[in-house]
């Protein structure tokens, strides 16, 4: 579903993402980890068009990033980090709007709105305002804008971010039912260790712009003999991934 | 198709709102209502030529501030939420030009209404000729405020633009026909289109519609339009892979 081959970015003289490799089949859920400023945002948008790569290669969804970024549009979900609504839009305007730019006809994309809302449990919010939402319904509302066009593949930058424990816990059925009624396939970066070990079926690790080591999580902590996600990201970079200021990633 | 999808989706948005509309009007006709009875007695001319003024003053405070709009869509991740779609990215740019054109069309027309109440009295076929004029300029600056918005960090947009609305606006002659002005000045005024847009409107109400002044304004809108929207959707392609 994801084949990428020394994929690079450098903003000025910072080279944020460092020659990544990595490849994804269809049906995974895979999770990109690391702190923030990694270059797990910077890789994300490279990978949805948003983004010109300086150097590498890569297909998505079967199309070729660089001679077909169209395809890839049309083939791929895309969920940023924060926010894909502005507070004060209406929620099924914006889904509408968003189902009809995916191409979709009018009332195929009124119905497919409301579908996919009952879906995610937010029937009844259409005309409400994403800053009337509670944040875990607000993320959904985010997430379906991603979803409209039915996409394979569906990125998801930090789905849970922000979120209290219960909303995380909610998302990651919501992301489980995707993959098991559709079988979408699911590439999220996340930097809660415990939201990679209890949804990925695999773990992509990267630190300064570099993947530093993958698998699935029982097979990381195997390798590093360590007990939880926590100690193989501790015995891979030498430090701990909580400790990391908050730097704003380059993006 | 995808720009009339995003321009009724734009449009229903602003019409929800419909403070927005007249807002951006506000400041024209408080010329019309508070300086042109001064203008109309001072001699230099009538409402035929201070209409056409206030009408590129309208064009420069409502679609030249139009970038403002796409600050917050930025922000608020709304504008990569489009750019992820197959959607072509001159639609992406078109779409919200052309609500910013159809809104500057009905704040011109009820300026219009409000120059002819207080006395003006212009041909219909100059009227009509002066508004695609002003349809081409707020093409133009729309798009010039878009791809500023996008340009300039965030903070600094509405600071930036609003002054620099400014000079370009006294330099149009829109309050004052710059035959007026002294030489330096005068001069300085032909280095701003705006100074032809408002020429060949005052041209199109005086009826004189193959005059010089018409010839020229319409030659440095369609240009400014082309040149515009070409920057635009450089600046909207120049973010993407």
């Amino acid at each position: 579903m994801i084949h990428v081959r020394g994929l690079s970015k450098k903003f000025g003289e910072v080279e944020a993402v460092r020659g990544v490799d990595l490849d994804v089949s269809g049906g995974e859920i895979v999770g990109f980890l690391g702190p923030n400023g990694a270059g797990k945002t910077t890789t994300l948008r490279m990978l949805t068009t948003l983004l010109r790569p300086t150097s590498g290669a890569a297909t998505v969804a079967g199309c070729d990033l660089f001679a077909d970024p169209a395809g890839v549009r049309r083939r791929i979900g895309y969920v940023a980090q924060g926010a894909m609504l502005s507070p004060f839009s209406v929620v099924g305007r914006e889904l509408e709007l968003q189902a009809r730019l995916q191409g979709l006809g009018r009332t195929e994309a009124r119905e497919r709105v409301a579908e996919l809302l009952a879906e995610l449990d937010l029937t009844g919010i259409d005309h409400r305002t994403p800053v009337s939402l509670s944040g875990g319904q607000k993320r959904r509302v985010d997430i379906a804008t991603g979803l409209l066009h039915r996409p394979a593949l569906v990125f998801l930058d930090e789905p849970t971010t922000g979120l209290d424990p219960q909303s995380r816990a909610n998302m990651w059925d919501h992301v489980r039912r995707l993959r098991e009624r559709h079988g979408m396939t699911v590439f999220l970066t996340t930097h809660y260790l415990e939201e990679a070990d209890a949804l990925c079926d695999r773990v992509l690790i990267i630190d300064h712009g570099r993947i530093v080591t993958s698998g699935t999580p029982g097979e990381l902590k195997s390798r590093h003999d360590a007990e939880t996600l926590d100690d193989v990201f501790l015995a891979v970079t030498g430090r701990e991934l909580r400790e990391e200021p908050r730097e704003k990633e380059a993006s | 198709m995808t720009t009339l999808i995003l321009t009724r989706h734009y449009l229903g948005e602003t019409f929800h709102n419909r403070l927005g509309v007249v807002f951006g009007a506000v400041q024209p006709a408080l010329y019309l209502v508070l300086f042109g009875p001064l203008f109309d007695r001072s001699g230099v001319g009538s409402w035929n030529v201070l209409v056409p003024g206030l009408l590129v003053q309208l064009g420069l405070m409502s679609a030249g501030l139009a970038g403002f709009g796409i600050v917050f869509d930025q922000r608020f991740g709304v504008l990569d939420r489009l750019r992820v779609t197959p959607a072509g990215r001159l639609s992406l740019l078109l779409g919200r030009v052309l609500k910013d054109a159809v809104v500057l069309l009905i704040q011109a027309v009820l300026l219009l209404a409000l120059g002819y109440a207080f006395g003006l009295r212009a041909p219909l076929l100059g009227v009509l000729l002066g508004l695609m004029l002003m349809t081409m300029l707020a093409i133009s600056l729309a798009s010039l405020s878009y791809a500023a918005a996008l340009r300039i960090r965030q903070e600094l947009f509405a600071p930036i633009t609003s002054t620099v609305v400014v000079p370009l606006l006294l330099l149009s002659g829109a309050f004052l026909p710059m035959s007026l002005a002294p030489r330096w000045l005068d001069i300085l005024s032909r280095f701003t289109p705006f100074r032809y847009v408002v020429e060949a409107v005052r041209g199109l109400f005086a009826g004189s519609y193959a005059s010089a002044p018409v010839l020229w304004g319409t030659v440095v809108s369609l240009v400014l339009a082309v040149a515009s929207v070409a920057v635009g959707v450089r600046i909207f392609q120049s973010e993407n892979a």
